[in-house]
């Protein structure tokens, strides 16, 4: 037992040693970004769109350059609190000099301080809980905040004058529903909507004939939806079984509807939503995109994809304007970057004209889309 | 299952010196692990990855401590250790937070806050532990496992706030803390803005104040009794050993401690989820347990260290490296069980040391 023991402890310790030895490495001309996300597992689908963005946009900075601007690296967390801490160890190790953050929130909540702390640029493209940016003056958002969300949900219904009656249906075991429900809640009472009745569910919910029937029963020609595409395909399923046709109005987690698997997008006709992204968009930038995340992966890009892409681009633009070059420290650039975020406005694929507030939340208006045919149509 | 503690009384005395020695030698590792990992900190030679490891591989080292008590030392399967992880980080962590103004030194608040996380947790062993003991082998397993999955459950609905006017706590309806103060468990957020107090001493120490308590109770009187109950109940009962007080006390002293290492475990992040101490977890410190053996307590603490670098240490591989990891675990597992192999290194060893290896090991041997 003893002599396993030894082996084990002499093993343990040179496999750390091995790996310190990795630590440090050298200087090369390009900038190192690094970012995480869930890349295998229940999330894989969020962290896997987000990376293959990135490197599309590396990839077309690098080649439009003529030389490697950026180099990405991006870690696995699994979706999960303490494997979060590791991989921003991990990029930290690789000597990660710009950080594109979590792709989800739970994440973002770990490793912000940590960047905070290490005064290393962080922009997430999609970490949308509001407490994120809270971590330190270095932390950016490219996506709305939950909060926000809700609120612009409920000015969106009462400028259209979508209905009088409203009913929400939200999950009550994520922070990402949570938080854009509370919103639009207080906002709502706020601009005088009359929500009706407000029913929620928890994940691996599959039934919602109770959460349908007491919106139907109480009226409501308004259905504000703040969950995500899985749920909603079915909710929308259940509401034609019962024949209730109110006007369906969900949020950027909506988004992705009408790519999943064997879902009848007929059921999606006429759904409202408010998604900072539409794939179908006519603009060069969005189709250039498109194109070649679609040859690349035989896939349309999400809008996690898309948030990326602009978050890559962003930085870009920042490096450029603020004259980064690879050999200053992280904490040198995360000091040019944030001066340049604080007064920059950028065109992207998910906006035009955005800005960011020294809070680090980020500006740009949101579009209301309307599903026709089975693809989007601008609302405006 | 068998070790050195249950070894025939003839030779009690010199066997008291063994194991005595035996518990020094673990100290002395853990000592001497945590003097080394220090220096090499201090002189910047270990990467910012097995840094941050370092903390999380002593909460489950103690995680491991705790739970082989329960299963190895007990006898009884616990597949709900998490939950008591759960409540332990959710409640030290609360008080941790409540206590910011009041103790300036972060130390003491750590120790205070997982002691608190330990009564709680032991709380709620009482709770779980006086119906569920009743009950054996697979009906307790089930029962715990329930009982992880209710505590996950309760903490995802969980509110509490801190401002001014004190301390607020809701269950389902969702409060907001006033303007100047903040949620400290805010619902399926999780506990939020917790400023990291956890340090790798305290960690290591933590491991070393488990490792004493858990080794002077298998040692003590109680500790007979218990395992007494796991290798015959009812030569245990006809000699007056009362089956629920011992049960009862060494399922509760597991608890706390799991209780005051997720109160560890919590103080490392800045945000912690109820959904992190599910069934996988538990099912993980059983896997430590399992692998190090059931009732070695040291070989569960290596074991725990070991797994918990492994899926770090294997990012190198990239995707595969999950794949990597499962397949090790089974490697591992299968050469640990294999008679054939475990009578190869008991021939290895001498004729003494030989003698001590489980039963199955010595078997081989002698066929």
């Amino acid at each position: 037992m003893k002599k396993v023991i030894a082996t084990l402890l002499a093993a343990v310790l040179a496999v750390t040693c091995l790996t310190a030895c990795g630590n440090g490495g050298s200087k090369s001309s390009a900038i190192k970004i690094g970012g995480q996300g869930p890349l295998t597992g229940n999330a894989a689908i969020y962290g896997l769109a987000c990376q293959r963005a990135a490197q599309i946009a590396v990839d077309e900075i690098n080649e439009k350059a003529g030389k490697t601007v950026f180099e990405l690296k991006y870690e696995d967390d699994q979706h999960d609190v303490s494997v979060a801490a590791n991989a921003y160890n991990a990029l930290t190790d690789w000597g990660m000099q710009i950080y594109l953050g979590c792709v989800t929130s739970g994440p973002c909540l770990v490793t912000a301080p940590m960047a905070a702390n290490d005064n290393i640029f962080f922009l997430t493209p999609s970490g949308s809980t509001a407490d994120i940016v809270k971590a330190g003056s270095n932390v950016y958002q490219m996506c709305f905040a939950d909060p926000n969300q809700g609120s612009a949900s409920a000015e969106y219904i009462k400028k259209k004058e979508l209905g009088s009656k409203i009913a929400v249906i939200y999950q009550s075991d994520i922070d990402y529903s949570m938080g854009i429900y509370d919103t639009f809640i207080s906002k709502a009472a706020e601009l005088g909507l009359d929500v009706v009745s407000e029913s929620s569910f928890v994940t691996d919910a599959v039934d919602f004939s109770v959460q349908i029937a007491a919106a139907k029963d109480a009226g409501a020609d308004v259905l504000y939806l703040p969950i995500y595409y899985q749920e909603a395909s079915l909710i929308l399923a259940q509401c034609k079984n019962v024949d209730y046709a109110p006007v369906v109005f969900g949020v950027d987690g909506m988004d992705g509807i009408l790519t999943l698997e064997g879902f009848d997008t007929s059921l999606a006709e006429d759904v409202m939503l408010l998604t900072p992204f539409s794939a179908d968009a006519s603009d060069e930038k969005t189709q250039n995109f498109v194109k070649k995340y679609n040859e690349l992966y035989n896939e349309t890009p999400n809008q996690f994809a898309a948030d990326t892409y602009d978050c890559v681009y962003a930085i870009y633009q920042a490096v450029q304007e603020g004259k980064l070059d690879a050999s200053m420290s992280a904490s040198e650039m995360c000091d040019k970057l944030v001066e340049q975020f604080n007064t920059m406005t950028f065109d992207g694929i998910t906006g035009t004209g955005m800005s960011w507030s020294e809070d680090g939340y980020v500006t740009k208006d949101p579009k209301g889309m309307i599903i026709k045919d089975g693809v989007y149509v601008g609302l405006d | 299952m068998k070790n050195s503690n249950n070894a025939p009384r003839s030779n009690f005395l010199s066997n008291i010196s063994k194991t005595t020695r035996s518990n020094f030698i673990t100290y002395g590792i853990i000592i001497v692990v945590y003097v080394i990992m220090q220096i090499l900190v201090n002189a910047g030679a270990v990467s910012n990855l097995i840094r941050g490891q370092l903390i999380p591989i002593c909460v489950f080292a103690t995680m491991a401590v705790s739970l082989n008590l329960c299963v190895g030392i007990l006898g009884e399967l616990s597949l709900g250790h998490a939950g008591f992880m759960s409540v332990g980080a959710f409640t030290g962590a609360v008080a941790i937070a409540c206590m910011e103004s009041a103790i300036p030194s972060p130390i003491l608040r750590l120790i205070l806050g997982m002691l608190i996380g330990a009564v709680f947790a032991a709380i709620a062993g009482v709770i779980i532990g006086i119906p569920v003991l009743k009950l054996n082998g697979d009906y307790l397993a089930i029962v715990t496992l329930a009982f992880g999955e209710i505590i996950r459950s309760i903490f995802t609905n969980v509110y509490v706030g801190l401002d001014s006017a004190g301390l607020h706590f809701s269950i389902l309806n969702r409060i907001k803390a006033a303007e100047d103060g903040k949620m400290i468990i805010n619902g399926a957020i999780g506990l939020t803005g917790i400023k990291p107090i956890a340090t790798f001493f305290m960690a290591a120490l933590l491991l070393l104040v488990t490792l004493i308590i858990v080794f002077n109770l298998i040692n003590s009187k109680t500790g007979r009794a218990v395992m007494a109950l796991r290798d015959n109940q009812i030569a245990a009962q006809s000699i007056g050993i009362s089956i629920p007080k011992f049960k009862l006390m060494a399922f509760v002293i597991s608890a706390a401690i799991a209780g005051a290492a997720g109160t560890m475990f919590a103080e490392n992040y800045s945000t912690m989820l109820a959904t992190k101490f599910d069934f996988n977890t538990s099912i993980l410190i059983l896997v430590f347990v399992v692998l190090g053996g059931l009732g070695n307590i040291r070989g569960s603490i290596i074991a725990a260290a070991v797994l918990t670098l492994l899926p770090e240490l294997l990012r190198s591989v990239k995707d595969y490296r999950m794949l990597a990891y499962a397949i090790i675990l089974i490697v591992v597992m299968i050469f640990k069980n294999s008679p054939s192999i475990q009578a190869k290194m008991a021939l290895m060893r001498s004729k003494k040391t030989a003698r001590k290896k489980t039963k199955k090991a010595s078997i081989g041997k002698e066929a």
